[in-house]
């Protein structure tokens, strides 16, 4: 087809564009133009026009209702403290009522549009969407002059320091950015947890210590530092615990498989590993006893507590570090140090800050490295 | 005043007394009959618009009672199960106005709903002028426009997910925070100034909180603002049909048809929101408990439009290297490039494709779909493409459901990833084709009426039904383009970008159907009459 | 009292049996640990062996204790029905004297924990302060299997974690403290008994109270949400923008 054909000519359409790959279809069909108008019911019956006018009064009507009804609600079915059902009433019967109000107008508004007002089509054209040539004309004009009338491109020297200086000036907005967080380095801050050395491991969230006795095979013990709990929260408690949270797992001895170097970091089949995920750092809490595995909920990586919590499914790459662990003279729980390897998700300068004690768990771990 | 019969109404008064000062019927002579078409899918944009005033209206509500505060509190509101607990303030304010405040769940609930409701719709309207080539010239820069409007919608749905400081928003960031260390070099620092400190810190809710209700939404408006004038002086496109044109736009005018609906229309999406937000529960914040690093939610995902991100991450293989002491995340880097390079792509579409066609006139006829395969193909198969890794954020919910084992749900889904999006594409191309080629026969031959004839001759025919020619218009009014020949430029050379032009467009028009022409409607008609 | 049925041997747990079903206790027959081992052997030795000393198909029985057998019986885990990634949750084949016979027999056996106190159950000894807490441990220990809102969640290769809505406070209790299947045992160490009763009191609020918002679409989170407002938000208001298009009559 060619539409353009059937329009009048006019100022703009002297502009010629490419056609491109379009193909150029001389002979086209002509538009057989507007089909003729069909009358509605309510332009024909002039009782069909009085029912559909009382509806829209009765929808405008009704919208009425459910303002009122609104204020209604919210007196009479009040919030009774610690009442959930109190909650859901007022939320549902303000909600609704107002719902309504609103849905009252809109209906009958459109209801009023669709049977009552003209529906005839009108026609409007189209022009293209660039300026007239008169007024592109003049603003190539004024452009024009003003250049010539501040040099800007005569006066070379000046354009540049200028675009220069304004170039450089966002620079200064970085800087800015630099105090949103303390002056401590940002690697440093991260690198490290609060576990050290004799550290008793301890419950979450109520802090009492656990003894090696109390966790029996299966269990499963969501672990803190034990002096955790006498931070505040404004003393930076829940940063210190995204860091800190371990996983105490009790596992039958024949059942794990250490790696050289590493046996002495578990007690007893007790092994202990960080909970953040080495892939974007959800707590990967999901222990399967019988199993083994853990599962993160996030993004489904799986490791194998067995073989050092080695990832056997999922987009983690590294193995959860293991917290060594050991008993005091009371027989708790306590850590030998703290991680030997930065916990969480991986980052640009993680390999700068493990620990030269650390174990890798297979030889894949240290091939990748070289 | 003196009462003559030329005595002005109030109205006219007022409007006098305006226009006196602000000129304003200059604006409502240009604008007050301009003619707006009709059909359902260009009313996607207005429940865009009508959803984000809903969002404006109650959220400015939430900001009256919400505390953005990561300030420690002692929860000792009416909800029993959380009584006594340390949370921040702004969880806790966030409960109040759930639980102590009449209407004020009612408007968190209006404001969580319209905020998937605004941007699922903006989805849609995005497929609507994708698939219908409605960002041609000359609305490629309003498609940009709207794409910036849908990437500032994202920002605006997260920067609102991680305010109430529960424990799904606060996992949410700390997926963020996982995502942004990953990021060579710099991510480490990123991070750290983003949190102001160890993550989660005490500073990111307040940040994100400004950015939410400040920064955002004054972005968000001006584009909407930008989106909408652009639109008025490009008019609306249409659907072929008779009397329409590429050179007229034929519908209701604002005054007073198109206002009257269009103003109908924001109480029906108004009121239709405030009934699910009265009845549908959205973010039961209470359950989740105060954000905590240590314990987690089975089902923790993100709200749907961050879905297709999540499920990017899931469906990455674990790969992650260490070069020269360095540490590269590529299951963290390559989704986040394949979602940059998907989103840039859809963005900069519209230049490829005119390009590729070098068609630099003005197009007003929205596309049937079918009329040009290889683009439908192309949005089908970013469709599923961006549908799959959607899915894949479930994946744990698809295995629950379904009883199946969620590792082999991710490589089902890596697969269907891959594989799926070329077949997609083929399927779609073909059917599209398919179906130009029926709309042939119909013209031609008309419909297939159902009713059976016994010739003298004893054969059995199906009449066929011909087509009025107003029907049959809509058939026949449509672009066609063919594969360029590689010619020389005007300097006589041929330029590999001129050959790589020809071969997109033999890759773009080469299994295409050619319109019908006057003379085979000829023929055709004197072949069946015979 | 737990203390005691965990450390002590048959006589107590069979004890305790007992008064884990006060009211049948008067006139119903009382069934003994020679009758447990009878419903054992021609329901149950086929995978666990004999003596309750494990097969191929199935684990060993001998010091998982009365708890273990009631939970796993009356919640119709076993005998199970087929075999699959795990045993579920389904109507319970035996009457609670038949379960309580045959734990009596297992408990016999050899020592394990037993069917916990009436008293370690009823959640209406817990005030506002205790769901409080229930609801803090069952976030830390429970939620990232069984979701926030317990409807249940996915696990590893075809398994997953059921749905916590409705269940017996004597199962709950059960469950943590035997570590049915894959779940870890959560034992009087680490969750002790009025911890434990927290938590069954925080599951019964849950359970009690409506959800506050509405129609809750099954507690799954965004994901129902996202499919709600793309279905029925954009479906429901597309539909409408469909009508008003069209040309009335």
């Amino acid at each position: 087809m060619s539409a353009e054909d059937q329009s009048a000519p006019s100022e703009q359409s002297i502009v010629a564009y490419d056609r491109g790959a379009a193909i150029e279809q001389s002979d086209g069909f002509s538009n057989p133009g507007l089909p003729p108008h069909r009358p509605r019911q309510t332009d024909l019956h002039p009782a069909k026009e009085r029912r559909a006018e009382r509806q829209v009064v009765a929808w405008f009507l009704l919208s009425m209702l459910g303002s009122v009804l609104a204020i209604v609600a919210y007196i009479a079915v009040p919030i009774e403290p610690g009442n959930m059902g109190s909650v859901r009433a007022n939320n549902l019967f303000l909600g609704l009522a107002i719902a309504l109000a609103l849905l009252g107008v809109g209906i009958g508004g459109m209801h009023w549009a669709r049977q009552l007002m003209s529906s005839h089509e009108v026609v409007e054209e189209r022009h293209l969407s660039r300026g007239s040539e008169k007024s592109r004309a003049r603003a190539v004009e004024i452009f024009e002059l003003g250049d010539q009338e501040s040099g800007f491109s005569r006066r070379t020297l000046i354009r540049n320091t200028l675009i220069g200086a304004v170039a450089i000036m966002p620079l200064p907005a970085i800087v800015l950015f630099r105090d949103l967080a303390p002056a401590a380095d940002a690697v440093d801050s991260i690198a490290h947890t609060m576990w050290t050395e004799g550290e008793r491991l301890a419950l979450d969230p109520t802090g009492t210590p656990i003894r090696a006795d109390d966790v029996t095979i299966g269990s499963a013990f969501h672990v803190i530092p034990e002096s955790l709990k006498d931070l505040g929260h404004d003393e930076g408690y829940l940063d210190q615990k995204a860091l800190a949270a371990v996983l105490l797992m009790r596992l039958p001895v024949d059942r794990l498989k250490e790696a050289p170097g590493r046996e002495g970091w578990s007690y007893d089949g007790i092994v202990a590993y960080s909970k953040i995920c080495t892939h974007v750092g959800c707590p990967v809490a999901l222990y399967e006893q019988q199993t083994h595995h853990l599962l993160c909920p996030c993004h489904q990586s799986t490791f194998d507590v067995t073989e050092h919590a080695k990832v056997v499914f999922g987009p983690a790459k590294r193995p959860l570090p293991q917290l060594p662990i050991t008993v005091d003279a009371e027989g708790y729980l306590i850590a030998q140090r703290d991680f030997t390897e930065p916990i969480g998700p991986s980052f640009w300068e993680r390999l700068n800050h493990i620990d030269p004690d650390h174990v890798p768990v297979s030889a894949a771990e240290t091939e990748t490295r070289a | 005043m003196t009462a003559t019969t030329a005595r002005p109404s109030l109205t006219a008064k007022a409007s006098n007394y305006l226009d006196e000062r602000t000129s304003m019927s200059t604006l409502v002579a240009t604008l007050g009959r301009k003619v707006f078409p009709d059909h359902w899918s260009f009313m996607l944009g207005e429940i865009i618009l009508y959803s984000f005033v809903a969002i404006l209206l109650s959220g400015t509500f939430l900001t009256f009672f919400f505390e953005p505060s990561m300030t420690e509190v002692f929860y000792d509101g009416s909800y029993a199960p959380l009584k006594g607990l340390a949370m921040s303030a702004a969880y806790a304010s966030a409960l109040d106005i759930s639980f102590d405040i009449r209407g004020g769940l009612l408007m968190r609930q209006l404001h969580h709903w319209s905020a998937l409701l605004f941007i699922a719709a903006i989805g849609l309207h995005m497929l609507r002028v994708f698939f219908t080539g409605a960002f041609r010239k000359p609305r490629e820069i309003n498609w940009v426009v709207g794409f910036i409007l849908f990437i500032l919608a994202l920002a605006e749905g997260f920067t609102g997910y991680s305010l109430p400081d529960d424990l799904l928003s606060g996992n949410g960031l700390a997926i963020i925070n996982g995502m942004v260390k990953g990021i060579p070099i710099v991510g480490t620092w990123i991070s750290y100034l983003l949190f102001g400190g160890v993550f989660p810190g005490d500073d990111i809710v307040p940040r994100l909180f400004v950015l939410h209700i400040m920064l955002l939404p004054a972005l968000v408006i001006a584009f909407i603002g930008i989106h909408l004038v652009l639109m008025v002086i490009n008019k609306h496109t249409q659907f072929a049909g008779p009397g329409k044109t590429n050179d007229n736009v034929v519908g209701a005018p604002i005054m007073p048809l198109f206002a009257a609906k269009a103003g109908s229309f924001f109480f029906i999406v108004f009121g239709a929101l405030v009934a699910i937000a009265s009845t549908f529960t959205i973010l039961p914040l209470w359950e989740y408990g105060p954000y905590d690093p240590s314990p987690v939610s089975a089902g923790t995902q993100p709200d749907w439009y961050i879905g297709f991100a999540d499920g990017a991450l899931r469906l990455m293989p674990g790969w992650e290297s260490e070069i020269l002491g360095w540490t590269v995340s590529w299951n963290i880097l390559i989704p986040i490039a394949v979602l940059g390079l998907f989103i840039v792509l859809a963005m900069v579409y519209p230049f490829i494709e005119q390009w590729i066609t070098g068609d630099k006139r003005e197009h007003h006829i929205a596309e049937r779909p079918r009329n040009n395969p290889t683009r439908t193909a192309i949005g089908a198969a970013g469709v599923w493409f961006y549908a799959i890794m959607w899915a894949a954020a479930s994946s744990d919910l698809i295995a629950t459901h379904f009883r199946l084992n969620v590792f082999h749900v991710t490589y089902a889904l890596q697969a269907m990833l891959i594989v799926g999006t070329v077949i997609v594409y083929w399927l779609t191309k073909r059917i599209a084709i398919g179906l130009q080629k029926k709309d042939r026969e119909i013209l031609l031959h008309g419909y297939e009426s159902g009713r059976i004839v016994r010739r003298p001759g004893g054969e059995f025919v199906e009449v066929h039904q011909p087509l009025d020619e107003y029907e049959a218009w809509k058939l026949k009014a449509y672009e066609s383009y063919a594969p360029v020949m590689v010619r020389p430029n005007a300097k006589g050379k041929i330029t590999p970008a001129t050959h790589l032009r020809a071969a997109l467009t033999r890759w773009f028009f080469e299994d295409r159907v050619s319109p019908v022409t006057p003379r085979e409607l000829e023929v055709a008609k004197q072949h069946d009459d015979h | 009292m737990i203390g005691l049925v965990v450390a002590g041997g048959a006589s107590v747990a069979v004890g305790s049996v007992a008064s884990a079903e006060p009211s049948s206790a008067p006139y119903a027959q009382q069934l003994t640990a020679e009758d447990g081992e009878l419903l054992f052997r021609a329901n149950c030795a086929s995978c666990h062996g004999l003596q309750a000393q494990g097969t191929e198909n199935g684990p060993s029985l001998i010091g998982v204790g009365a708890a273990s057998v009631d939970f796993q019986v009356m919640t119709g885990r076993m005998p199970m029905a087929f075999q699959g990634p795990q045993a579920e949750k389904r109507d319970p084949q035996f009457t609670q004297e038949q379960t309580d016979a045959m734990s009596a027999y297992i408990a016999a056996l050899a020592p394990g924990p037993g069917v916990p106190d009436d008293e370690w159950l009823d959640a209406s000894q817990v005030d506002d302060e205790g769901i409080a807490r229930g609801g803090a441990l069952f976030r830390i220990n429970c939620a990232m299997c069984h979701n926030v809102a317990g409807a249940g969640g996915a696990l590893t290769e075809g398994k997953w974690a059921p749905a916590l809505r409705d269940i017996e406070p004597v199962h709950v209790y059960e469950a943590m403290l035997t570590g049915p299947q894959n779940m870890p045992v959560f034992n009087d160490a680490n969750i002790s008994p009025e911890e434990k009763r927290e938590i069954i009191a925080y599951l019964a609020y849950l359970d009690e109270n409506p959800s506050v918002g509405g129609f809750d679409l099954g507690s799954l989170g965004p994901v129902s949400e996202g499919l709600f407002i793309w279905i029925f938000g954009l479906g429901g208001i597309v539909a409408v923008s469909v009508w008003l298009t069209s040309r009335p009559n």
